[in-house]
């Protein structure tokens, strides 16, 4: 294992964020705190709580995920993208480094970022509403699944961009309206009964479902079955990522 | 000599049906500096992106330092410091952080000292703080140079090292290589500037249309394929080229004071004697004569106008 190496991308990644601390999170900070201000403050005061939990506080979990994917995609996408860009790329492709040792480091940045922004609205939120993790572990365990996960996800669609736009593309298009969907603001147990079996294919009703009852107690799904299903996506982005690397597919000609 | 880098029937076509590079064959020994000489487009850069990794190649082996690229990367790499042709280099990062970033990339400790020592030879010591996209197109290549070094390679690949460099840089980085091949580091450079390859090279390749033309000692390819001239000035003006000459390949200036004859220094007999004989028999008197061996430009300009 080619550990310096590792670190090497590891600390330019995480450099970079640090350099551009204003948007990489300050940013996200705020906009998930208006959230907060509209949904848990402003509306949220007018509504009846959900499961017995206090509508402000039902939203937290499905913020954290929010910002959870959104932002593994976002940096790990552009980590990857843009030495292709600029063309410092050759650089690690000539460098005595493995597919692994490449994944490692700019994933695990990635992924390392979005769990600090992750803990930096739970801890915001806990200004605004009254909060409670029932299972700290396996709150820790989603995070961090999801977080590796979707940096993955990013990290493939860093490598599949040709372009700033088709950047956006994915997560614009596919995962914003999914979280939205996969029940951020509400249980899918208010839903009626044809669209809550359609929600059931939405990858992320999982993932926030999983992961609200790691706070409350109470989910849409199985926690098990959740769980499981964060293992398989987890699973399903390393096989693509694995895939890319064996084929070189946007790396090499 | 040992080679040091094997390359053996190694071919390369692109995506698009492109053949970059058509069963190439060539060893670089260790310690020389070896250019890599050839126009727009011959496949230079393609040669270098196989050994260093960058492309794969469609067919046909490379071994650096007797390790397979393929079979065994790492330890073939690690061996290798590559300087790019496009002035690439992260331009939010400072000299000093890229250098170190180089450094762990390629697998070393951190080594405070080498750097300081590299970036004080390629006079970037007092830019270390400054970010990249602040400095000119030549402190960039520096950079670039500062980077592939600073895994202490044994093989260097510089690849067009002057493009757009100003004659200082240049200097300096001719410099910079001689040192390098003092302490044992092969060199290999790609340009299409033949002085370059003139100034510095032991031995030259020349790769036209993705095949290696030729590789020889850069002495043995002048004297071997050097036409000389021979110019004669002459004492009285000639207004025509007398009959008794017409069997020299003689051109006579337009103001008809200089006379230049063209041989094959390496043919047998390169006619002089003849030609002076009978110059002496149409009583042309001479008040001085100079020889002149053609450049490797010269040469090169012929080898690649016979493959087209």
């Amino acid at each position: 294992m080619n550990w310096p190496a590792i670190r090497a991308i590891y600390g330019f990644e995480m450099h970079r964020a640090f350099r551009t601390l204003l948007q990489s999170i300050v940013a996200p900070v705020i906009s998930t705190s208006l959230y907060f201000v509209v949904f848990g403050a402003a509306i949220g005061g007018r509504m009846t709580s959900v499961d017995g939990v206090p509508y402000g506080a039902f939203i937290v979990p499905g913020l954290i995920m929010l910002t959870l994917l959104t932002q593994s995609i976002a940096n790990a996408s552009f980590g990857i993208y843009f030495p292709r860009f600029s063309g410092t790329i050759y650089e690690i492709l000539s460098a005595p480094i493995s597919a692994v040792e490449i994944v490692a480091g700019y994933v695990g940045a990635a992924a390392t970022k979005s769990i600090m922004l992750g803990l930096i609205i739970l801890a915001t939120s806990a200004l605004f509403v009254p909060l409670r993790i029932e299972h700290p572990f396996v709150m820790v365990l989603f995070l961090v699944l999801t977080a590796v996960t979707f940096s993955l996800f990013g990290f493939v669609i860093g490598l599949w961009a040709d372009g700033f736009e088709k950047l956006q593309l994915v997560p614009l298009l596919i995962v914003t309206p999914l979280t939205f969907l996969g029940g951020s603001f509400y249980s899918i147990d208010m839903l009626p009964p044809v669209w809550r079996t359609v929600s059931l294919i939405n990858p992320v009703v999982y993932l926030i479902s999983g992961f609200r009852w790691s706070f409350y107690g109470h989910s849409d799904v199985n926690p098990a079955v959740s769980l499981g299903m964060a293992v398989v996506f987890l699973v399903v982005c390393l096989a693509a990522v694995a895939r890319i690397f064996k084929t070189g597919y946007r790396l090499k000609s | 000599m040992t080679p040091i880098i094997t390359i053996a029937n190694l071919s390369k076509t692109y995506a698009s049906g492109h053949a970059a590079l058509k069963r190439v064959d060539l060893d670089v020994r260790e310690g020389e500096i070896f250019a890599l000489l050839g126009p727009n487009g011959a496949g230079k850069t393609t040669l270098i992106s196989i050994i260093c990794g960058i492309v794969t190649p469609s067919a046909g082996t490379v071994t650096v330092g007797g390790h397979d690229i393929l079979a065994a990367p790492r330890a073939a790499r690690r061996l290798i410091g590559l300087v790019p042709q496009e002035l690439t280099a992260d331009a939010f990062e400072t000299v000093w952080a890229t250098v170190s970033f180089s450094r762990g990339l390629f697998g070393l400790k951190a080594d405070p000292a080498h750097i300081e020592r590299i970036l004080r030879d390629l006079s970037l010591w007092e830019k270390r703080d400054a970010k990249i996209m602040t400095l000119s197109g030549g402190m960039k290549r520096r950079v670039l140079i500062a980077k592939a070094l600073s895994h202490e390679p044994r093989i260097l690949f510089l690849d067009e090292p002057t493009a757009g460099v100003d004659v200082a840089l240049r200097q300096d980085m001719w410099r910079l290589v001689r040192r390098l091949r003092e302490q044992g580091v092969t060199v290999i450079l790609t340009t299409h500037y033949i002085e370059e390859a003139e100034e510095m090279a032991d031995r030259v390749g020349v790769i036209a249309k993705g095949e290696i033309v030729l590789v020889e000692e850069k002495a043995e390819l002048m004297r071997k394929l050097g036409r000389k001239e021979l110019t004669l000035l002459l004492h009285d003006p000639l207004p025509a080229l007398p009959p008794a000459l017409a069997g020299h390949p003689l051109a006579l200036s337009q103001d008809g004071t200089v006379l230049t004859y063209t041989y094959d220094a390496k043919a047998e007999r390169t006619g002089i004697t003849g030609l002076l004989t009978d110059l002496a028999a149409s009583g042309i008197r001479f008040r001085d004569l100079q020889t002149r061996q053609s450049s490797l430009e010269d040469i090169f300009v012929d080898l690649v106008k016979d493959r087209a």
